[in-house]
C-alpha cells in the first residue's frame, strides 16, 4: 500500500530547511502523519509538504530545488 | 568608478542601471539563467549569467558575482535591496578583491545588523528608543521584574532579527518565561543567534522613518517618511514627507537620525526607522537599515536629489558638496507598491506572462518597473514588479493624481495589487492619515471574499 505526496502549490521544491541544514528526510527514512518533508517556494511565500500517511518514504521524484506544478507528485510513501 | 556591476534584479536592477549610465559608468548586469532576457540585462552595457535560477546559486553566490566582476573588469559593485546588501561577510569580499563596495562599511552593516547593539549605538548617539532592555536579556536573571518595569504587553525581540521577523509578543506574566524561551529558540534556528530583548508594545504605531547621507564627514538627512500603511508587516504604499508628525517630533527624529550616522561614521545612503506613537506623541528607534530602499524615490521626489547618484559618488571617494541648508524640500509624494499578487486571493503569488502592461505618465508621475509586456514574471523571485510614484504641491493633490495615474495603469495577463491600491486610497482613513501599521486588517471586505 503507498500513497503519493502531492504537492499543494507551485514552486521551487527544497528538502532542506536551510542551505546549511539536514534534509527534512533521506529516502528510506521512517515519517509520521503530518510530518514535514520540504518546503515549496513560490516569490518568497514558503508552504511546508507534509506527508498525510505514515510509513517509509520509499523515493522522491522531485530533486532538491527542482520546480513543481501544482498536482505533481514530489515522493511516496510505502 | 569606471564599470560596476549591479547584483541585483528587477526593478531596482534597472533603476540603478539607470543613474550610472547618465553618469559615463559602463554597466555590468548579472542574471540568472531565468533572467536572461531581463530588462536589467537589456539595459546594461553587459550581462553575465550567474547561475540557475533559484537565487541561493545565482543572487546570492558570492564568488560567481565575484567571478563575473573580474571576468568584465568591473571596479564596483552595488548590491541593490535584499539579496546581498547587508550582508557585511559579501562586502569585505568585494573590497578584499579591490572593488569598490558601494554602500557603508561592512562593521557599519555588523553593528546595525545587530540589534542590541544598533540599539545601543541609537542611546549614545541621543536617540530615542522604546523602554526596553539594554544589550541580550539573561534570562537567569529576574526577567519578571524588568517586564514589570516595562509593562505589559511588552514585545520579545530576536538581537539578529529585523524586517518584521523574530519577535512575539508577551500580555502577562503567565507567557512571560515560556515566550522568551520559545523566541530564544526560534532567534537561534533563524538568526544563528539566541539573543533577544525585551521592547515595550504600542497598540497603534505608525512607521515613520529618515533618510540619511553622509560621505564620513559630511551628513545630511533626505527628510522621513511613512510607511505606515502595512500588510502583514510588509510596506504597501509609502509617502514623504510623514503626515501629521508635530514639528518638534519631526525634527528631533530628523537630527537625531543625522546624529546617529555622524555617531558611527556612517557612508551612503541609509534609513533610520522609528515608531511613532501618535496617542503618547512619542517617537522610538526600531533599527537602521544599511542599505538604499524600495522607497527611496519618494524622499527623491521632495528633495530632488538622486540617491543613487549621490551613492555612487561617494563610494568613489567624492565628498557630498552640500549641507543640510541646501536640502531643500518640496511637495509630497506617495510610492505604491505594484506585487504579481492576487489580493483577493490571500494574496496568492501570480507569475505568467505579462500580456498588457500599460503604466501611468504625465506630470509628477514615475514608473520604475523591471519588466515590459511580454516577459515572463518567474516563481523564484520577490513579487514585486515595480513602483507608481506620484508627487504635487500638497498631500491632497497628490492623492488625486495617485488616483488619476492607477486609473491610467493597465496590467494583463497576470493578477497584481493595482486594484487594491485604487480600494486603498479611496479610503476615508487614509485620505485622513489616520492609517496605522496594522490598520489594514481591521478594514472589512477590503481584500475579497477571503477575508
Amino acid at each position: 500500500m503507498s500513497t503519493q505526496i502531492i504537492a499543494p502549490v507551485p514552486g521551487i521544491f527544497y528538502r532542506r530547511p536551510a542551505p546549511d541544514k539536514a534534509p527534512f528526510v533521506e529516502a528510506g527514512d521512517a515519517v509520521e502523519a503530518g510530518q514535514t518533508i520540504g518546503v515549496i517556494e513560490i516569490m518568497k511565500q514558503f508552504t511546508e509538504v507534509r506527508s498525510e500517511a505514515a510509513g517509509v518514504l520509499e523515493s522522491f521524484a522531485v530533486e532538491d530545488f527542482g520546480m513543481v506544478g501544482p498536482g505533481d507528485v514530489i515522493a511516496t510513501i510505502n | 568608478m569606471k564599470k560596476l556591476l549591479i547584483a541585483n534584479r528587477g526593478e531596482i536592477a534597472v533603476r540603478i542601471i539607470r543613474t550610472a549610465r547618465e553618469m559615463g559608468i559602463a554597466t555590468v548586469a548579472v542574471v540568472s539563467e531565468a533572467d536572461r532576457d531581463s530588462n536589467a540585462a537589456k539595459y546594461a552595457d553587459e550581462s553575465v549569467v550567474i547561475g540557475p535560477a533559484p537565487a541561493g546559486l545565482s543572487y546570492l553566490n558570492h564568488e560567481a558575482i565575484l567571478d563575473a566582476a573580474a571576468t568584465t573588469g568591473a571596479d564596483a559593485i552595488h548590491p541593490g535591496y535584499g539579496f546581498l546588501s547587508e550582508n557585511a561577510e559579501f562586502a569585505r569580499k568585494v573590497q578584499a578583491a579591490g572593488l569598490t563596495w558601494v554602500g557603508p562599511s561592512p562593521d557599519a552593516i555588523d553593528l546595525m545588523g545587530d540589534k542590541s547593539r544598533a540599539r545601543q549605538a541609537a542611546i549614545d548617539a541621543g536617540v530615542p528608543v522604546l523602554k526596553g532592555t539594554e544589550g541580550a536579556l539573561d534570562s537567569a536573571g529576574d526577567i519578571e521584574a524588568i517586564a514589570v518595569e516595562i509593562g505589559y504587553p511588552l514585545v520579545v525581540k530576536a538581537s539578529a532579527g529585523g524586517g518584521g521577523r523574530g519577535i512575539r509578543r508577551i500580555n502577562s506574566v503567565e507567557d512571560l518565561r515560556s515566550t522568551v524561551e520559545v523566541a530564544q529558540a526560534e532567534a537561534l534556528a533563524a538568526f544563528n543567534s539566541s539573543d533577544v530583548y525585551f521592547e515595550r508594545f504600542v497598540t497603534q504605531a505608525r512607521h515613520v522613518e529618515v533618510q540619511v547621507f553622509g560621505d564620513g564627514e559630511t551628513w545630511v538627512h533626505l527628510g522621513d517618511r511613512d510607511c505606515s500603511l502595512q500588510r502583514r508587516q510588509q510596506k504597501v504604499i509609502e509617502e514623504a514627507p510623514a503626515p501629521g508628525l508635530p514639528d518638534a517630533l519631526r525634527e528631533q527624529m530628523r537630527q537625531t537620525s543625522v546624529e546617529l550616522a555622524r555617531h558611527s561614521k556612517y557612508v551612503g545612503a541609509g534609513t533610520v526607522e522609528f515608531l511613532y506613537d501618535p496617542v503618547r506623541q512619542e517617537i522610538a528607534f526600531i533599527e537602521m537599515n544599511t542599505r538604499l530602499q524600495v522607497e527611496h524615490p519618494i524622499s527623491e521626489a521632495i528633495t530632488g536629489i538622486d540617491l543613487v547618484r549621490e551613492q555612487l559618488r561617494v563610494a568613489a571617494g567624492e565628498k557630498l558638496g552640500y549641507t543640510q541648508a541646501d536640502v531643500r524640500f518640496e511637495g509630497h509624494a506617495f510610492e505604491f507598491r505594484i506585487n504579481a499578487e492576487d489580493p483577493d486571493n490571500n494574496f496568492m503569488p501570480s507569475p505568467g506572462r505579462i500580456e498588457t502592461l500599460e503604466l501611468a505618465g504625465g506630470p509628477g508621475v514615475r514608473t520604475d518597473f523591471g519588466f515590459s509586456a511580454g516577459q515572463t514574471v518567474m516563481p523564484f523571485y520577490d513579487s514585486l514588479l515595480g513602483k507608481l510614484i506620484v508627487w504635487d504641491t500638497d498631500r491632497d493633490r497628490a492623492l488625486a493624481r495617485a488616483a488619476r495615474a492607477l486609473e491610467e495603469t493597465e496590467i494583463d495577463g497576470i493578477k497584481t495589487t493595482v486594484p487594491l491600491m485604487r480600494r486603498l486610497i479611496a479610503l476615508e482613513d487614509f485620505a485622513a492619515a489616520k492609517h496605522h501599521t496594522t490598520y489594514l486588517e481591521t478594514v472589512p471586505g477590503l481584500f475579497g471574499a477571503l477575508v
